[in-house]
């Protein structure tokens, strides 16, 4: 029974997990290591890099303080709309990329609801970085705050009002109670925030433009490299991808090791979120 | 602490920081052309912006560099319309063009006249591809309906190349039936029958068949199938000509707003003009593209399959009536894929 | 918000929710809206025919359709995974746990290409599946395989500390009163993971929902048989028909939006539960 159980569970995700990522590495490296260092070396392929690199460096940092916003506004007050509210923050990721990229073209395109305003002043938003790290931005947003917000509903807010009765301000407050209480919470958040600003594909690839070497970023490079039957160094790049997803896994397993002993030598009771990574 | 003022000047941090990705576009010294253009013709632009930038320098001196935008012609299309910068637009399909002229008037809807040959410095035609010793014994057009022929083309509506094997299938289907045209809807009907997968784009379709093995024909453009030959194998595929074919024509254009704009007309001109001399056609001819001096096609070791070519105009008038009939919503494609479920 | 700071005596509520407002109105709210009006452009009878064409019907079908069945494998396997990660130890259960949260950071187009790569009728499984006549790339299996990678995490996810906090002995306490292992299952610990089984199940497809990326690589993408919602918006708008676009979008829309109120709601069931 345990052993079937057990070897159910490993076939499933074996077939649908592992398998995968072994083809991903075992094509990346099909033409040996030269191979694979050759798919890097190319000069879009660099620049690929570098812009993806950008979008997540912009996209991250607001959504963190946004997170942070937002879950102090939830967790902390009782307000009309609050369940409204939190609807409004997951949509983005229900939201089909497609009509995620859409909406950014209806709103700065040519044809767009700003598009001669911005034309006048001889801006440009969409097919240039702008629209990438807006895109960028869009899909990640609920990434940090819905790691936060269960997990500060459920601390409550006596602590943070036990400082105040101390005579802390309320930053004082903010970063020396409330921050110390979420961090792991926090770090996790940023992480899936990042992972998915590095992987963005549907939503990026509307607005992009595909100009080589200037909007492509790293997801869309592979799939020129893919239809450029550079099956190698497409893969060779997805799996830098695959490898930042994996590096991604091994500090959120290092962290929930890590918030599970502070936690532990708190004493108090582990108030894991509920509410999954998303 | 003043809460309100800091409130007050966190709200204004964070409405610049959001409005900060905002950048204004950047004035250079340095000529720089966009050339936005379809899915198979990267190999050959790469080469050939880089014997322009020679050519441009030597005749005035000046640096000029070409960047290249590449994707689905329709989607590419779709771009400019929305305000992709491109000073030049080289896309599969006469149709394409007369979108962007259409819904953003960057360019007069008389483009066409403005180059030789219909705008088009090169030309191709649609082919099949059969996996080596042509197994099913595909000769004709006439074969892809017979039942258990698994046909494979991209999507007409979201591919171009694969807008030109629908016209290509409906020509022959009208010439072999008194151009009669229910004849020609069964035919063509009965070949997307035949059809298992329609990727998006012309070479989504071509990992389709060649990497993924599936199809027993694949309808493609004559130079995408010869770089098959060349990247996956001349051992593992054949090229068949059928009786019957189009002249595919696919179009340049230069942008003239956005060139303006840019200051960039001149050298746009020249570029796309470039096209049409000996060293342009030649480059064309290296990546399997027909050249408009026949002289080329006729030489000894060209690659180029003899077959019989009609042009779009003398089939279906022109690109507007074509999409407007075929590939418009509710048009006869949807109603055969309707149909065929 | 007078009614908030009545008996709160925290600061920054103004400051917070505002900053939230502001920026969900930018990033989030003003495009939604662009949505909206681009379809009011159409009247009423074309914004009907338009969402209820045959093309359309079909999409939504099969998205909504896939979707489920996506998510009921996903509730089936994923509380067994759940289970197995938490109650049994065997070596590369740690890996196995870490891996789970793959579908998360993996790029949805690398998860196409090489999905692909391995159910096509020539990959590993693929030929595998070939040879009792399944077939998966290019057919509505492929969607689900698709869909069950990209939402495979949020059963696991949801049940797992649910199942962790779970007091075995209660269980022990079950068993020594005579119930056989399944009744012990059925009435002691279903009941108290169904809350979470229901969030990831609705989580899980939420997520099929949306999902393009990786889907456009392995479906087959043909009109009225593996054609989806998403691919038939991106369809509309490379014949420049941004209307048809944008209120094929708006229905998917509602779709996502509704399912995310469910999601909210059973959310609350289950912390409720949890107290």
């Amino acid at each position: 029974m345990r052993w079937g159980l057990t070897g159910a569970a490993v076939a499933f995700l074996g077939l649908m997990l592992i398998l995968p990522l072994v083809v991903v590495f075992a094509t990346a490296f099909s033409k040996g290591w030269s191979g694979f260092s050759a798919g890097l070396a190319d000069s879009d392929s660099f620049a690929a890099v570098k812009l993806t690199l950008i979008a997540a460096v912009i996209s991250v940092p607001l959504n963190i303080i946004f997170g942070l916003a937002a879950a102090w506004a939830i967790a902390k007050f009782e307000f009309r709309g609050k369940s409204l509210l939190i609807t409004v923050i997951d949509l983005p990721f229900s939201v089909s990329p497609i009509i995620a990229g859409m909406l950014f073209v209806l709103l700065f395109g040519a044809q767009g609801w700003l598009g001669d305003w911005l034309a006048a002043r001889n801006m440009r938003i969409i097919f240039a970085v702008p629209g990438i790290v807006l895109a960028t931005v869009f899909v990640t947003v609920p990434f940090v705050a819905r790691e936060l917000i269960p997990l500060m509903q459920a601390q409550g807010r006596e602590e943070e009002e036990a400082a105040l009765s101390l005579g802390a301000g309320g930053w004082q407050a903010f970063f020396r109670v409330t921050i110390p209480n979420i961090k792991w919470a926090l770090v996790y958040g940023v992480i899936l925030c990042n992972a998915r600003a590095l992987g963005e594909f549907g939503a990026v690839s509307v607005v992009s433009g595909h100009i080589q070497g200037v909007t492509n970023t790293m997801p869309l490079q592979i799939e020129v490299l893919y239809n450029e039957y550079k099956f190698v160094p497409a893969f060779a790049m997805a799996s830098l991808l695959v490898l930042m997803a994996l590096l991604t896994l091994v500090l959120k397993h290092w962290i929930e090791w890590r918030s599970a002993r502070s936690l532990a030598q708190i004493g108090s009771g582990p108030d894991r979120a509920i509410a999954p990574p998303r | 602490m003043d809460a309100q003022f800091k409130s007050g000047r966190l709200l204004t941090l964070t409405v610049l920081a959001a409005l900060l990705p905002c950048s204004i576009a950047p004035v250079s010294a340095q000529v720089t052309l966009l050339n936005v253009s379809y899915d198979p013709t990267r190999e050959f632009y790469e080469e050939f912006n880089a014997k322009f930038a020679e050519y441009w320098k030597s005749k005035t001196g000046a640096t000029v560099e070409i960047r290249q935008s590449h994707g689905g012609s329709g989607k590419q299309a779709r771009a400019v319309i929305d305000g992709l910068e491109a000073d030049v637009v080289t896309l599969a399909l006469a149709y394409d063009i007369d979108a962007i002229a259409d819904n953003s008037r960057l360019l007069p809807t008389d483009w066409q006249k403005r180059l030789p040959h219909n705008s088009s410095p090169y030309t191709s035609t649609i082919v099949f591809v059969v996996r080596k010793g042509n197994p099913k014994n595909i000769k004709d057009w006439n074969d892809l309906v017979k039942p258990g022929i698994s046909v494979i083309t991209p999507n007409p509506k979201t591919s171009g190349g694969a807008r030109w094997n629908y016209l290509a299938a409906w020509g022959y289907a009208l010439r072999h039936n008194n151009n009669e045209e229910s004849k020609a809807r069964e035919f063509v009907a009965g070949l997307f029958k035949n059809v298992p997968v329609l990727d998006t784009g012309a070479r989504g379709s071509t990992t389709t068949f060649a990497q993924r093995g599936i199809g027993d024909v694949f309808i493609s453009w004559e130079n995408e199938a010869l770089l098959i030959l060349k990247e996956f194998g001349a051992d593992k595929f054949e090229i068949v000509a059928p009786s019957l074919s189009i002249l595919a024509e696919p179009p340049v254009a230069l942008v003239d707003k956005i060139a303006d704009k840019h200051g960039t007309r001149e050298v746009a001109q020249a570029y796309l003009e470039y096209l049409y001399s000996d060293v342009g056609q030649s480059l064309a001819v290296k990546h399997y593209y027909r050249p408009r001096n026949a002289a080329w096609i006729n030489q000894a070791e060209s690659p180029f399959s003899k077959l019989e070519l009609f042009t779009l105009d003398e089939m279906f008038g022109n690109w507007r009536k074509a999409q407007q009939a075929h590939f418009s919503e509710g048009g006869v494609f949807d109603q055969i894929s309707v149909k065929n479920k | 918000m007078s009614r908030a700071k009545k008996n709160n005596v925290l600061p920054g509520f103004g400051l917070t929710c505002g900053y939230t407002l502001t920026y969900l109105g930018l990033v989030v709210l003003i495009p939604l809206a662009t949505l909206f009006l681009r379809t009011a452009s159409l009247t009423w009878e074309q914004f009907w025919t338009t969402v209820t064409g045959d093309r359309a019907l079909f999409a939504y079908k099969l998205t909504i359709g896939a979707s489920m069945i996506a998510a009921l494998v996903n509730a089936v396997f994923g509380l067994l995974t759940a289970w197995v990660l938490v109650r049994y130890r065997f070596p590369g259960r740690g890996i196995l746990d870490a891996l789970v949260d793959l579908p998360f950071a993996l790029p949805t187009a690398v998860a196409g290409i090489s999905l692909c790569a391995l159910y096509a009728p020539g990959g590993w499984v693929g030929a595998l599946l070939q040879r009792f006549g399944v077939q998966a790339a290019y057919a509505p299996l492929g969607i689900v395989i698709a869909m069950v990678f990209v939402s495979l995490p949020f059963v696991v996810r949801t049940v797992q500390p649910v199942l962790a906090d779970l007091d075995q002995e209660v269980e022990e306490a079950a068993a020594s009163l005579g119930a056989r292992r399944w009744q012990t299952l059925r009435r002691v610990v279903f009941p108290a993971v169904l809350p979470s089984l229901l969030t990831g199940l609705a989580l899980a497809f939420g997520r099929s929902l949306g999902e393009f990326g990786s889907i456009v690589f392995i479906s087959g993408n043909m009109p009225g048989r593996t054609e989806i919602a998403s691919l038939l918006i991106l369809t509309r708008l490379e014949e420049f028909d941004y209307a048809g676009a944008t209120a094929i979008a708006v229905v998917m829309l509602g779709l996502s939006f509704a399912m995310i109120f469910v999601i909210n709601v059973l959310q609350a069931w289950s912390r409720r539960g949890a107290d």
